[in-house]
């Protein structure tokens, strides 16, 4: 199996408002394909070791690799980089930019990677939103749609560039059980169809139980996988 | 670039009302500007002009009041001296072998001309009144070569000047004053209480009240006559140049060579030129802090907007925009807030500048002008835009610069 990430004892320390030592040792690695949920108790850990996965936080100790590039250690330009051409984000909160349209919000992420022309990327975020069955919105205000809608919206945007891996953070935890629901289906189709990586953090033990492997931290240590 | 350009655009277009207060406040300032510095710059040509066409560029004569050594201290050279209020000698305004001395100066190819004359001070008698100016004996012909006298004529002809013994021109103010028209008769006396009658053959108008209200021309002979001086009393030297620039240097040179006081174009109207130094410093002070307050205004939208807009900036850079670019996309918007607001600027100024150039003014004695003179010197305008742009830049780097280093996991955490 292919590994898509890996991390070798990735520590990190809070130094405010006191030291405290927030991640230990945490070795992980992840499949191609996988659909994996990340869970545990409130405080425990979960979104610090997302954003040290993501490459948006660089302050840890250890080692992070995706896609086979060792990503500790390089500047935040390359880091930005990589994020935009190898990893997706869907966030709790949906975090559209409230004044593009749904369809511009999607190629945004392909317009900066730049490998396909405008009329290229444009099908493709057509194609993308059809799949999550909400290309009647494409030209609407993103502001404009529901909740549910605007965090299909995300996962669309997510897709464009065919990142390695789609991460979120709690990605259903302001939604409804039927949006819930719909997310998770999506995920699901997303993971075993077209073999996306996935990992996301929940609250949610029905969401996590239907995931191909889950992940629990306690205390900052990964307590069971 | 595309992209950060296009994200620029929707920030802009998606707030009109914040866009365009921001530009007014640069339209204003450079709109202001630019009305101020043409009509500054437009009043400092004008007189310049006129005063460097009325005056020659170096103007050599005998000062008699500048101080000499005392007697005294030429005998006694390293004695202790004690010399309390020395008066000037008695002795003529007269600069000796003036002829001569012009006849040489007109040799040198830096010279496009040179006029001796003879000035003195006299008393215009009108009736019991006696009004103070002063009278230029020339050859009307060479005084025309430098000054351009003939284009000057308000009435008579120059050439009646040379054909007239006893003719005299006259300024305007000054004829006015003496309710005098050409073909009448004007009583003067010397300070010396010498008294002549001449006749006004002529009116001229320089544009200048410092010239127009005293001064007339007669020919050499006549004012040689009234001073009751030999043919060769001549007074100044009068020179133009072919560059007037030149003048500084040559004056100094002159004066040593030839032993008389040699004055320069700039030191004879350094009062004058002070006025066009104050006046630029107060257009530009003026225009500055209208900038400056546009900066502020500039700088605050932008602040806020970066804080309005702390959660895009934070998404941007987790789908991978690096700082670089999220600073591009709001030094686009100052840079468009800047330039748009420097060309609408520049055309209310050009609105402004011809409607001061259309309005009626009068002048007064002062200058004879019916409008106002308005520069439309097309180097304001670059500057005005180069000004406008460099302080909305100036402005924008700041909240530019905090917005790319925004932390994006401190914006999402705090969710
Ligand atoms: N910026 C920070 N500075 C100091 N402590 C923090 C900071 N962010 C989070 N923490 C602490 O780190 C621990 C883990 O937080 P977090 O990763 O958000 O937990 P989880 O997502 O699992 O609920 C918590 O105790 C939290 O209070
Ligand atoms: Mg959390």
């Amino acid at each position: 199996m292919e590994q898509v990430l890996k991390t070798h004892k990735v520590t990190k320390y809070f130094y405010e408002p006191e030291k405290f030592q927030v991640l230990k040792e945490i070795d992980l690695s992840v499949n191609r394909g996988e659909f994996l949920s990340l869970v545990g108790k409130s405080g425990c850990g979960k979104s610090t070791l997302m954003y040290v996965l993501s490459t948006m936080d660089t302050d840890y100790e250890g080692e992070l690799e995706i896609a086979g590039e060792r990503l500790t250690d390089r500047d935040q330009n390359q880091l930005a980089a990589f994020r935009n051409q190898h990893i997706g984000f869907v966030f709790q909160f949906h975090y559209l930019l409230p004044e593009f349209t749904v369809l511009q919000n999607v190629m945004i992420p392909a317009l900066k990677l730049a490998k396909y022309s405008k009329r290229e990327i444009e099908d493709r975020a057509y194609e993308k939103l059809k799949m999550l069955g909400i290309q009647e919105q494409a030209l609407k205000q993103s502001s404009k749609l529901s909740g549910g809608q605007q965090q299909r919206v995300a996962i669309a945007r997510a897709l464009i560039n065919d990142p390695d891996i789609i991460m979120g953070d709690e990605p259903t935890g302001n939604l409804d059980t039927y949006n819930t629901h719909l997310v998770f289906e999506i995920f699901q189709e997303l993971t075993h169809k077209y073999h996306q990586t996935i990992i996301a953090v929940t609250h949610d033990d029905e969401f996590a139980k239907k995931s191909d492997r889950i992940v629990e931290m306690s205390d900052g240590r990964i307590v069971k996988h | 670039m595309k992209l950060v350009a296009e994200i620029a655009k929707t920030h802009l277009l998606s707030k009109p009302k914040q866009t365009i207060v921001a530009m007014m406040g640069v339209t204003f300032g450079i709109g202001m500007f630019i009305a101020m510095v043409s009509l500054m710059t437009g009043l400092n040509n004008f007189t310049e002009e006129l005063t460097m066409t009325s005056s020659p560029d170096i103007h050599i004569y005998n000062d008699v009041t500048e101080g000499r050594p005392s007697i005294i201290e030429q005998v006694n050279t390293n004695g202790i001296n004690v010399i309390h209020h020395q008066k000037p000698k008695n002795e003529t305004s007269k600069v000796r072998n003036a002829l001569q001395i012009a006849e040489l100066i007109r040799k040198d190819p830096r010279v496009k001309g040179v006029a001796p004359s003879i000035s003195s001070q006299v008393f215009y008698n009108y009736g019991p009144v006696q009004l103070s100016g002063n009278i230029l004996g020339v050859d009307i012909l060479e005084e025309d070569k430098l000054f351009g006298l003939r284009a000057k004529m308000k009435a008579g002809r120059i050439e009646d000047l040379k054909a007239n013994h006893d003719g005299l021109i006259m300024g305007k103010g000054l004829a006015r004053k003496l309710n005098i028209n050409v073909g009448d008769r004007v009583v003067m006396t010397t300070p010396q209480g010498y008294t002549m009658t001449l006749k006004v053959v002529g009116i001229f108008q320089m544009g200048i009240g410092t010239v127009d209200n005293v001064r007339s021309y007669a020919n050499i002979s006549t004012v040689q006559t009234i001073l009751q001086q030999d043919h060769f009393y001549i007074t100044d030297i009068n020179i133009k140049l072919h560059d007037i620039n030149l003048a500084k240097g040559f004056a100094p040179l002159l004066s040593d060579m030839y032993g008389y006081k040699s004055e320069d174009w700039e030191t004879a109207n350094a009062t004058f030129l002070t006025g066009s130094i104050i006046r630029n410093i107060l257009t530009y002070s003026v225009s500055i802090t209208l900038l400056i307050v546009a900066g502020f205004g500039i700088y605050n939208i932008l602040n806020m907007t970066i804080y309005n807009k702390m959660k895009d900036i934070a998404i941007l850079k987790a789908m991978g925009f690096a700082g670089k670019d999220v600073k591009l996309i709001f030094m686009i918007q100052s840079l468009v807030i800047g330039f748009i607001g420097s060309v609408l600027g520049l055309m209310i100024g050009f609105g402004l500048s011809s409607l001061i150039a259309q309005a009626p003014f009068d002048g007064g004695d002062f200058i004879s002008i019916d409008r106002l003179p308005v520069n439309f010197d097309p180097k304001y305008y670059i500057i005005g835009i180069v000004f406008g742009v460099l302080t909305t830049a100036f402005a924008g780097y700041m909240p530019s610069r905090k917005a790319s280093k925004i932390d994006p996991i401190e914006i999402l955490r705090g969710q």
